[in-house]
């Protein structure tokens, strides 16, 4: 009974096009996450998301399509954090706050005057990838690949910076224009990753991952092949059930991430006795 | 010929704070230096300098005839951080890649690794006999090893110019002593010239030719020997103290 459920399932559109769009943005937030992560950087996900709550209500608000407005004005917050980091003498978690209290603060207010879109925007604050639209899924695969590319073209000077910022920088690594890059990817990572989890958890998708191939892993590439298994079939098994049990796709993705983190954790207790 | 390292009149520091005052020395090829100073003294914002790490400074400072400002070729310096736990400890790097990194400064977008670097890399372990630790991640390696590793990624790219910073603190005596013998048949048989700043002032004359004391400014830069006869450094220091100095050199 399960088997022709399933096999019917897989025939569906949009179960096919979740599953695409998920898989790339899945292999996006693990390889960033781990970056981001080990640079002590795992907030900024989730203060870019709160900023893109108030980009998506600026789009609602004027009738443009959100992500549209989202990823530059996500872009603009994460550089606005980067230079108060570096610039003035702002600790980054503070940053962070600053940025993202200004996104929520403009999101509530924008809804507060329309009225109008309340629905809507609040959709967005859990995600549902089985509402992904064609639209959507080719945006998602353009600026994945986009950004995986960059990722794979940088790698070495993303490794270096991410395990000694001074050693970087004196073998003539571009620090801060790495910084710049890392942050930027990450704005267009967290826009794309609003329809897989939603804003509230798109920071459980770039922290998740990371963290449970860090439990287990031996090698950096080791970890970020381990972090991307992690994350794509997490994605897979939350959209497939999601659709079988009629529960929200996002926090199901969310919570087999934790299972996978929770078996990591266990893992590495038994094999260090 | 260049001096390997010319500094002329040079002021440094953080902001509205001068470190460094008026300092002005040459490195000569072969030399092996000491550089020593009380805290504070400046020798690690030296070394930040010569390093292009520091964005203001007056005065001059040329690297093999040329100023850091627009050098290029830093992999002809190697460097060794004062701190070895600098690097990110949860970062599962193995001992390879750690000693790759030393190659960043040679390579040109998108810095791909080749199999020349393998050899490369593979032949430094081996200079460092830390071979068997190659597949090892750097976390789970004794304070010892961490440093012989770090030491291989600042000579991998071959290096005319070594520049260390107290790489001895965290070393016991033996690993300490073995530590500058390594560093004393680099300056020998590879013909690398060294800066190493330490604190270790009473055995460093073993193994040095030259010692650049600093204390905001130069107060001594010369031979052990010239040191040790100087009048003024034995009013400076006292007599006790330069005995000291100079003990292990005699």
């Amino acid at each position: 009974m399960i088997n022709i459920t399933v096999l019917h399932f897989l025939h569906y559109a949009f179960i096919q096009k979740a599953y695409l769009a998920g898989t790339f943005i899945a292999v996006l937030c693990a390889m960033l996450g781990l970056f981001l992560v080990l640079r002590k950087l795992s907030l900024i996900g989730d203060g870019l998301s709160h900023v893109s709550f108030g980009a998506i209500a600026l789009g609602l608000f004027f009738g443009i399509y959100p992500f549209y407005v989202a990823i530059p004005v996500v872009l603009i917050g994460s550089y606005v954090i980067l230079r108060l980091t570096e610039r003035a003498r702002i600790y980054g978690d503070a940053a962070i706050g600053i940025v993202s209290s200004l996104g929520i603060a403009g999101g509530v207010i924008l809804a507060s005057v329309s009225k109008g879109f309340n629905v809507d925007l609040f959709s967005y604050l859990f995600g549902n990838i089985l509402a992904i639209s064609n639209q959507e899924v080719y945006l998602s695969l353009g600026l994945s690949i986009a950004v995986l590319l960059i990722i794979i073209l940088l790698y070495n000077d993303l490794f270096s910076v991410t395990f000694d910022e001074e050693f970087a920088k004196i073998t003539g690594v571009k620090t801060e224009r790495i910084n710049l890059v890392l942050t930027f990817l990450t704005a267009i990572t967290v826009v794309l990753a609003i329809k897989v989890v939603g804003i509230m958890l798109i920071s459980a998708l770039l922290i998740l991952p990371a963290v449970t191939a860090l439990q287990v892993a031996r090698g950096f590439k080791g970890a970020m092949l381990i972090a991307v298994l992690d994350a794509v079939i997490s994605v897979l098994f939350g959209i497939t059930l999601s659709f079988l049990l009629d529960i929200p796709a996002g926090a199901t993705i969310v919570m087999i991430n934790m299972m996978f983190f929770s078996a990591a954790l266990l893992y590495k207790k038994i094999t260090k006795v | 010929m260049n001096p390997v390292l010319s500094i002329k009149r040079l002021c440094s520091g953080y902001g509205p704070v001068e470190v460094l005052h008026n300092i002005t020395f040459a490195v000569e090829k072969d030399d092996y230096i000491a550089l020593a100073g009380p805290n504070g003294a400046g020798k690690t914002t030296l070394v930040k300098t010569i390093l292009g790490l520091m964005d203001k400074y007056t005065g001059t400072a040329e690297v093999f005839g040329q100023d850091i400002r627009g050098f290029k070729r830093w992999d002809r310096i190697g460097y060794l951080p004062q701190r070895v736990n600098a690097f990110n400890p949860l970062l599962p790097a193995m001992v390879r890649e750690v000693v790759g990194l030393g190659l960043l400064s040679q390579k040109h977008f998108p810095k791909n690794f080749t199999k020349n670097d393998a050899v490369s890399i593979r032949q430094t372990l081996d200079l460092m006999d830390i071979a068997d630790l190659t597949d090892k991640p750097i976390g789970e390696l004794s304070i010892g090893q961490q440093q012989r590793v770090f030491l291989a990624r600042s000579l991998v790219s071959n290096p005319e110019l070594l520049i260390l910073d107290e790489p001895s603190t965290a070393l016991d005596p033996v690993s300490r002593e073995s530590f500058f013998e390594l560093l004393k048949k680099l300056n020998v048989s590879k013909g690398i010239t060294i800066i190493l700043i330490t604190h270790d002032t009473a055995q460093i004359g073993k193994y040095a030719n030259k010692l650049l004391y600093l204390d905001k400014k130069v107060v001594f830069y010369g031979s052990f020997s010239d040191f040790c006869k100087s009048e003024e450094m034995s009013r400076y220091f006292g007599h006790f103290s330069q005995h000291l100095i100079c003990h292990q050199h005699d």
